[in-house]
């Protein structure tokens, strides 16, 4: 082609068009082709890191994806959506059906609700009013752990989680941290097994179940001997994503989030009590 | 202008006309992804793959793009192409994707992909395009990968994640130094490459 035919305008209109409709089209047909695939990448994530924080199959190794989607199908995992504030189950199949994100929901004007922000923050202004919960039962349906989501700032980020309660729903039994943005070796060490490790058996709530006191967190250094059953240690050169950290499992263990939940839960196996004062 | 024969136009990236330490193009993602080999051999492949995909559709193109819009056409091609790329990452290489986050998308903004094509696939054809392209990736390549391979292996103390030097936090002797894993460091490093490649290559030092 000529340069002076090249540069005319009808040239550089049909050139624009059809780069943009060739472009598009390539775009499109990609994203559309693959959205089945990434939808359950996505959803395998998820799941595994609810596994983790579980601690469920650590003997066998690293479990495979259909062990993990096979968990969900089986009732070994049971995932419910619960109402926060009441603490009871969501029966609303509007609401409570497997497309829920509770990451969506917390943008959502009608789906939000403000944080009371009170003594622990997350460092976010809005959390959601539904939220997953995962229940994990044994071969007989007898309730061994709940895992929760958790989230909260960190120091760059915004830092998800999930957090694995024992049958007692006093006892932690597993924590793991599944996107951040901290920094790599410092707050990055979120991610680091010895240090999760430490959380394992930690206590919730100090005193008797009837009159007991939040306490669980993390450490400035290591937890003083009295405060050993209840914190771990603080992540040395970063500060600032141990107090995310600290504040946010306070937060989403206290009345204003799943406090009412575990109660009702606690109430309904009749055994343990739980009681959420912060 | 003498036409370069394909052997060369595809092996001169890698030391004579590296994109990184002689044109000094891309340093910006060299930064961000080098603290792990493996993004940054994920990082390296879906670079070249862009670099000479658009460089050889750009130089198809190159006698129907009018001169008035033809970097808005470049980019056009480099972006949809990245936008491809994550696509298909996202749906096979999950877990990669998502310690990369935004350095995919950003692969648009790598001015090697465009440097290329505007400097390179707008005179010439589309084969030997796709050439320069590879050759380029691979250039930016074999930066990147020694980069990475100095940074996790002395700021975390493994390689693609297997540990190697066992770390005081995991109970072993290594105290894995923190400042390679942060972004300056890799500076440090592309630097004294640059050092060590024109010590040897004298012929690249830019007169002062």
């Amino acid at each position: 082609m000529r340069p002076e035919q090249r540069d005319s305008m009808t040239n550089t209109f049909v050139v624009t068009l059809v780069l943009c409709i060739v472009c598009s089209l390539l775009v499109s047909t990609a994203a559309v082709a693959l959205k089945d695939v990434q939808g359950k990448n996505k959803l395998l994530d998820r799941q595994r890191n609810i596994v983790e924080a579980a601690g469920l199959g650590s003997k066998s190794g690293v479990l495979n994806a259909k062990q993990i989607t096979d968990m969900f199908t089986d009732g070994t995992i049971e995932p419910r959506v619960v109402d926060l504030q009441s603490g009871e189950y969501v029966e609303d199949k509007a609401i409570a059906n497997p497309a829920f994100d509770e990451r969506k929901a917390a943008k959502d004007e009608k789906m939000n609700t403000t944080i009371n922000a009170g003594k622990f923050g997350i460092g976010i202004g809005k959390r959601e009013k539904y939220t997953w919960v995962y229940l994990v039962k044994d071969k007989q349906g007898k309730l061994e752990q709940v895992v929760l989501p958790i989230y909260g700032k960190g120091l760059w980020s915004t830092m998800y989680g999930f957090v694995a309660l024992k049958g007692d729903l006093r006892t932690i039994n597993g924590l793991t941290y599944y996107e951040h943005g901290e920094t790599p070796g410092l707050g990055g060490e979120v991610e680091n097994l010895k240090w999760k490790k430490q959380w394992q058996g930690k206590n919730v709530w100090k005193g008797e179940p009837t009159d007991a006191t939040l306490a669980v967190g993390v450490a400035k250094g290591s937890p003083t001997p009295e405060n050993l059953p209840y914190m771990v240690d603080g992540l040395s050169g970063a500060t600032i994503t141990s107090r995310g950290v600290d504040s946010m499992i306070k937060y989403w263990f206290s009345s204003d989030a799943f406090g009412p939940y575990l109660e009702k839960l606690a109430s309904q196996k009749g055994a343990t009590h739980v009681s959420p004062i912060p | 202008m003498l036409a370069p024969s394909p052997k060369k136009v595809l092996l001169d990236p890698i030391l004579n006309n590296n994109p990184i330490t002689f044109q000094v193009l891309g340093v910006c993602s060299s930064l961000a992804v080098t603290t792990q080999l493996s993004t940054a051999l994920v990082m390296c492949i879906a670079v070249t793959l862009v670099t000479a995909f658009s460089s050889a559709a750009v130089a198809a193109l190159r006698n129907y793009i009018p001169s008035s819009i033809r970097m808005i056409v470049q980019m056009v091609v480099i972006a949809s192409l990245v936008i491809v790329v994550d696509q298909i990452l996202k749906a096979y290489f999950f877990q990669i994707s998502k310690t990369m986050s935004v350095f995919v998308g950003l692969i648009i903004t790598n001015c090697i992909v465009m440097g290329r094509a505007e400097g390179f696939a707008m005179k010439n054809t589309a084969w030997m395009s796709f050439l320069d392209g590879i050759g380029n990736g691979i250039g930016y390549s074999a930066v990147l990968i020694l980069v990475a391979f100095v940074r996790e292996l002395f700021g975390s103390g493994s390689l693609f994640g297997f540990p190697i030097l066992a770390k005081v936090t995991d109970g072993g002797w290594y105290t894995p130094n923190g400042l390679l894993l942060l972004s300056p460091s890799a500076f440090f490093l592309i630097g004294i490459l640059i050092w060590i490649v024109r010590t040897f290559k004298p012929e690249q030092i830019e007169e002062a």
